[in-house]
């Protein structure tokens, strides 16, 4: 296998009970690919995101990361965890500690950096996402947008080799959206590895290497965004983005 | 002529103030004061209970709670994380645990441990005051477990993945992410754990005591005997009342402000 393959996922299936949500994925991401998946809600694609780092345990098939079998059990799952960045819908900031403390504890307890050096760092980060004036807040008296940002700089502290973002800016007021997607943005263009699933159309046509369009468990269509987005092939893709674009 | 419905309640309220203050009329009016004076509150009896009422009986019973409430805590804990385990052995020990000891009374839990064991067994408790505070805690654990595994189980299921995909461990992610935020939740809950701890300490005088070891329902009860007046009693029943009326002010107060702030 190529060393630039970040991300290799080979037959993947998973099941809830008996719903059958994945069934029978094959992706491959490159270093530096900002790859975005779409598709109909319920189409599997954050239950795809959330097997890359083995949030759910996939029924079948095998998780490749930076070389390392994550469906392995003998793969050690925090140290590989460590290395995929991961940023949710709901933010999931730890609400009793302040910014600075949601950037540096990881550092301090997984990284074991010292008090200073995670402190200086996490500043570094809160100014790279514009809250450098946001230190001493606490969760709950940020903005969703702020909170969000927050998060993609817990994410970054860890030096991920590859960020997923699960719907990164479903849960935002509309006129925070921007914020947060320049912030995604600026990550890519720094090369990055970003495994992205949205809703955002314009996001996955101008930021997106490739564009992933899943439905009912499967990668119905890939490609790059003026191929899926401008011109899709498959009748599923069009009938899905005819109603996202036109509403 | 037919009354309203809300005039009809408006007479209805009339007539149970008329009818609550003429029954307190009435027992201010024919209770013999002096005798029940007498037989309950006895003024030279109440200046006898002080000193020993405060630096011995009322110190052990905060002695009992405390022991009981740190070991009820620590096991609780134990027995909430086992109830949470994917091991299955863990969760059928644990519930079968807090059923067992929710389900038997504290006095009988109390007599089986305390006398029963060393009966049996042949083997003595060290120290009077872990004879008593041991079955204690094992009751409160089993309270507790619930409580601490309801406050975990509060906090949102999104925190243990954001923790888990930082890269910490299980345990790692417990300690520094989850139960800080749960010990915010059950506070209110534990605090009455607390205030119900301190009155159950009354049941250990079951156990025999000796006079150092008394604790304030037993020295109440004995300063009975003595006196044969119930003095001792009332004064050993503020003395409770002084300890956990202003735990439950408290949270009273807690529970007012969380409500206030999730507004």
């Amino acid at each position: 296998m190529s060393s630039d393959v970040v991300v290799s996922l080979q037959n993947l299936h998973k099941s809830f009970g008996s719903n059958h949500v994945l069934r029978g994925i094959d992706l491959e991401v490159t270093r530096g690919e900002v790859v975005c998946i779409i598709g109909p809600s319920g189409s599997g694609k954050s239950t795809l995101l959330r097997c890359v780092n083995m949030l759910e345990t996939p029924s079948s098939g095998t998780i490749t990361v930076l070389g390392r079998e994550l469906t392995d059990i003998d793969c050690d799952i925090n140290e590989a965890r460590s290395k995929i960045g991961m940023v949710f819908q709901s933010f999931n900031l730890f609400p009793h500690m302040t910014a600075l403390e949601n950037v540096s504890v990881s550092q301090r307890k997984v990284l074991k950096r010292n008090a200073k050096e995670a402190q200086e760092i996490s500043r570094s980060l809160l100014a790279r996402v514009g809250l450098q004036d946001k230190e001493n807040s606490y969760p709950a008296q940020l903005s969703g947008g702020q909170q969000q940002r927050v998060a993609i700089a817990r994410a970054l502290a860890m030096n991920p080799d590859v960020m997923l973002f699960d719907e990164a800016t479903s849960a935002l007021d509309p006129e925070l959206v921007g914020d947060v997607l320049a912030v995604m943005q600026a990550l890519a263009q720094e090369g990055m590895t970003m495994l992205v699933v949205t809703h955002e159309m314009g996001f996955a046509k101008n930021v997106a290497d490739r564009v992933v369009f899943m439905d009912a468990g499967v990668i119905v269509e890939q490609g790059s965004p003026q191929q899926v987005i401008g011109a899709p092939r498959e009748e599923r893709t069009q009938s899905f983005l005819s109603s996202v674009l036109n509403h | 002529m037919a009354l309203s419905k809300r005039k009809k309640a408006m007479y209805m309220r009339y007539a149970m103030y008329v009818v609550s203050i003429a029954f307190l009329i009435a027992v201010i009016l024919f209770i013999d004061w002096e005798r029940l004076g007498n037989a309950m509150f006895r003024w030279n009896i109440v200046k006898e209970q002080f000193p020993d009422i405060l630096t011995k009986a009322a110190k052990n019973t905060v002695v009992f709670t405390v022991l009981g409430f740190a070991g009820g805590l620590s096991f609780g804990l134990l027995f909430a994380l086992m109830r949470l385990s994917s091991i299955r052995a863990y969760r059928w020990f644990a519930a079968t645990y807090i059923e067992i000891f929710r389900g038997i009374p504290l006095l009988v839990t109390l007599l089986i441990l305390g006398f029963g064991i060393p009966i049996a067994t042949g083997w003595k408790w060290p120290n009077p005051y872990l004879q008593g505070a041991i079955p204690l805690s094992l009751v409160a654990s089993a309270y507790m477990a619930e409580t601490i595994r309801a406050g975990i189980e509060a906090v949102p299921k999104g925190q243990m993945e954001a923790a888990r995909s930082l890269g910490m461990s299980y345990t790692r992610a417990m300690t520094t992410i989850i139960i800080p935020q749960a010990l915010r939740i059950i506070v209110p809950p534990l605090t009455n754990e607390f205030v119900l701890l301190i009155k159950d300490t009354s049941l250990i005088s079951v156990l025999g005591v000796t006079a150092a070891t008394k604790d304030l329902a037993r020295f109440g009860r004995d300063g009975v005997n003595q006196t044969a007046n119930a003095t001792p009693l009332i004064v050993a029943g503020l003395v409770y009342l002084a300890m956990t009326l202003p735990l439950t002010q408290l949270v009273a107060w807690m529970e007012r402000k969380t409500k206030a702030m999730s507004r």
